[in-house]
């Protein structure tokens, strides 16, 4: 292995280096499975501030970051977790509370938004949409827009199809692109220089690990070059688009990760409880966050029962058992 | 047999579905639904998540759609791009029923899961469109579950997220949507279509025990009643199977 194709890093270091205030975030992940948790827990315990983030439904790791200060601006899909958290708390206080700007789009309109910044188009055209108030309502104001250089200075734009009716369409609307500063995924499996072996399901993570200027991954496994490249038909994002590698087992806990392990029944739903009371919440904050200088810590204040309880199983991929109750 | 309002519920979206059908789950009451068809009345009915799992086995009930039991045993796992894009596909989007829930609904079937009050200064925020403005722009027939209050039954929306038939028969077309749209509403008290000429909602049906007068009462606006009938209550199959195949540990039921 050539070492100047090592991206191997602590956590704290490559939060540190590229994670700055008021740059442009994504994290990958789905409500409550495979979000980079000790990434979000490490951006909080770091104090960083005025992120613009953008989200399909990153659910857990999102409302953590909103709850953890960190966040100004969010251009998001959903807030929400299912059934622990049908609508993210934090997020929800910051957006009645208005100390949080916000964007909607749907979940297939931010999906393209990373594919079209992965590709290198401007936009990308989708049905979506159309009639709603996600055209005609705007979080972001037009004059908000034309003064930030980062941001496109429409939400979205409805245009007739140029191809004149072919394929059964008369309008689409056009999506603007993204390419986020940072974007921070939490696969199973990573190799030093960062090729990426996720299970289960992908989610949108490959388009917006392409969409990104740096790439900072997390991985249960960290293995070494060639171990990947013995079956490269299960792997998704080839290293040249990383920037860092950090071996974190347990690094998406308190969400789940397929195979390794299930979300946290007791976190999520101590969550939802502290998250309703501001000082209860800087209770839980100081509790699985602050106290910890790393995710190890925490890990260790959780405690080897709870972690057993929901190790998954390798051929269903989650804990049969758990109490979900 | 006995049977609880949330059971009656599911059953009698699941009745909607058939064989061939690919169902759009959310979470909760509408995964359930599509389980429910799939176990008592649609065997060949396919299960279908946003986040990319489709035909799921489901052997334990899922708490999210992006739960790791929607993994298990799938025909393909992918990610959003693969979901959204089956539903916009010209040949089995056309295929895919959409079960959908939201905070308010109107006459037309349009969805509301984004904010009340005004958009940039909410009274309250909900989680926000998520896959449904994209299934409700795209697939040809949904189910909507709402539960029964005038503050839900809006004449006009605060937010319209997810579109019906937006305002009126040509509505979807002069937007530039593709055909589609609602096709039941199923209520804590009955079941809603949709006129086929006007696309106002209608009242089908409604539950045992409860009237069309104390639907209309729960309801900002007037819809039609003249066609509705008792929904028929669950049969003793239907309530054993989607205790013992669906939900043995009582998660959502």
């Amino acid at each position: 292995m050539k070492t100047d194709e090592n991206k191997v890093m602590r956590l704290r270091e490559a939060v540190e280096k590229y994670v700055t205030d008021g740059c442009h975030l994504s994290i990958g992940g789905f409500t409550l499975n495979r979000n980079p948790m000790a990434a979000v827990h490490e951006m909080i315990r770091q104090g960083k501030k005025d992120l613009h983030v953008y989200a399909h439904s990153n659910g857990q790791g999102v409302d953590e970051l909103i709850g953890g200060g960190c966040v100004s601006r969010l251009e998001i899909a959903y807030g929400g977790t299912g059934k622990f958290m049908s609508t993210c708390i934090r997020f929800r206080k910051a957006v009645e509370e208005q100390t949080l700007m916000v964007e909607d789009y749907s979940n297939f309109q931010m999906t393209l938004r990373f594919l079209a910044g992965a590709m290198g188009v401007p936009f990308l055209p989708t049905r979506s949409s159309l009639g709603t108030d996600i055209i005609e309502k705007w979080g972001f104001s037009k004059s908000f827009r034309k003064e930030n250089p980062r941001i496109p200075d429409e939400k979205l734009l409805v245009m007739d199809n140029p191809f004149d009716g072919w394929g059964d369409a008369q309008k689409v609307v056009l999506v603007p692109a993204i390419n986020p500063d940072v974007t921070i995924i939490h696969v199973q499996t990573a190799d030093v220089r960062g090729n990426c072996r996720m299970e289960g399901l992908t989610f949108a993570d490959v388009e917006q690990a392409k969409a990104s200027r740096v790439l900072i991954i997390t991985c249960e496994d960290l293995v070494a070059e060639d171990y990947l490249k013995t079956e490269p038909d299960r792997n998704q994002i080839p290293f040249i688009h990383a920037t860092a590698v950090v071996k974190v087992p347990f690094g998406a806990y308190p969400t789940a990760c397929f195979r390794y392990y299930d979300y946290d029944p007791v976190y999520m739903k101590a969550y939802a409880r502290a998250a309703h009371d501001d000082a209860a919440y800087q209770d839980f904050l100081a509790e699985m966050v602050f106290q910890h200088q790393t995710h190890t810590d925490l890990l260790d204040h959780v405690g080897r029962h709870r972690l057993e309880s929901i190790l998954a199983g390798r051929n269903c991929g989650y804990a049969k058992n758990l109490d979900r109750r | 047999m006995e049977y609880t309002l949330k059971e009656l519920m599911t059953i009698c979206a699941a009745r909607e579905i058939k064989n061939g059908d690919i169902v759009f789950c959310g979470t909760g009451i509408s995964m359930l639904a599509a389980m429910a068809a799939k176990n008592i009345n649609a065997p060949q009915s396919v299960i279908f998540f946003e986040t990319g799992a489709i035909d799921s086995e489901l052997a334990h009930i899922p708490l999210a759609v992006a739960d790791s039991r929607i993994m298990f045993h799938t025909s393909a796992n992918g990610g959003l791009m693969d979901a959204f894009c089956t539903m916009q596909n010209p040949f089995v989007g056309q295929r895919v029923v959409g079960i959908l829930g939201a905070a308010q609904i109107d006459i037309y079937g349009n969805l509301n899961s984004t904010v009340i009050g005004e958009y940039t200064a909410p009274e309250v925020r909900f989680s926000g469109s998520g896959g449904a403005c994209d299934v409700a722009s795209f697939v040809p027939r949904s189910i909507i579950f709402m539960k029964m209050e005038k503050r839900k039954f809006k004449k006009k929306l605060d937010y319209l997220t997810s579109p019906g038939y937006l305002d009126g028969p040509d509505g979807r077309k002069k937007a530039g949507l593709p055909p589609g749209g609602p096709d039941k509403v199923i209520t804590d008290m009955g079941i809603m279509g949709f006129d086929p000429d006007t696309k106002k909602m209608i009242l089908l049906g409604f539950f045992p025990g409860i009237t069309p007068e104390q639907i209309l009462d729960h309801m900002e606006f007037e819809i039609r009643t003249d066609q509705a009938t008792e929904v028929p209550v669950p049969t003793e199959t239907e309530l054993t199977l989607l205790r013992e195949k669906c939900d043995p540990q009582r998660l959502i039921l």
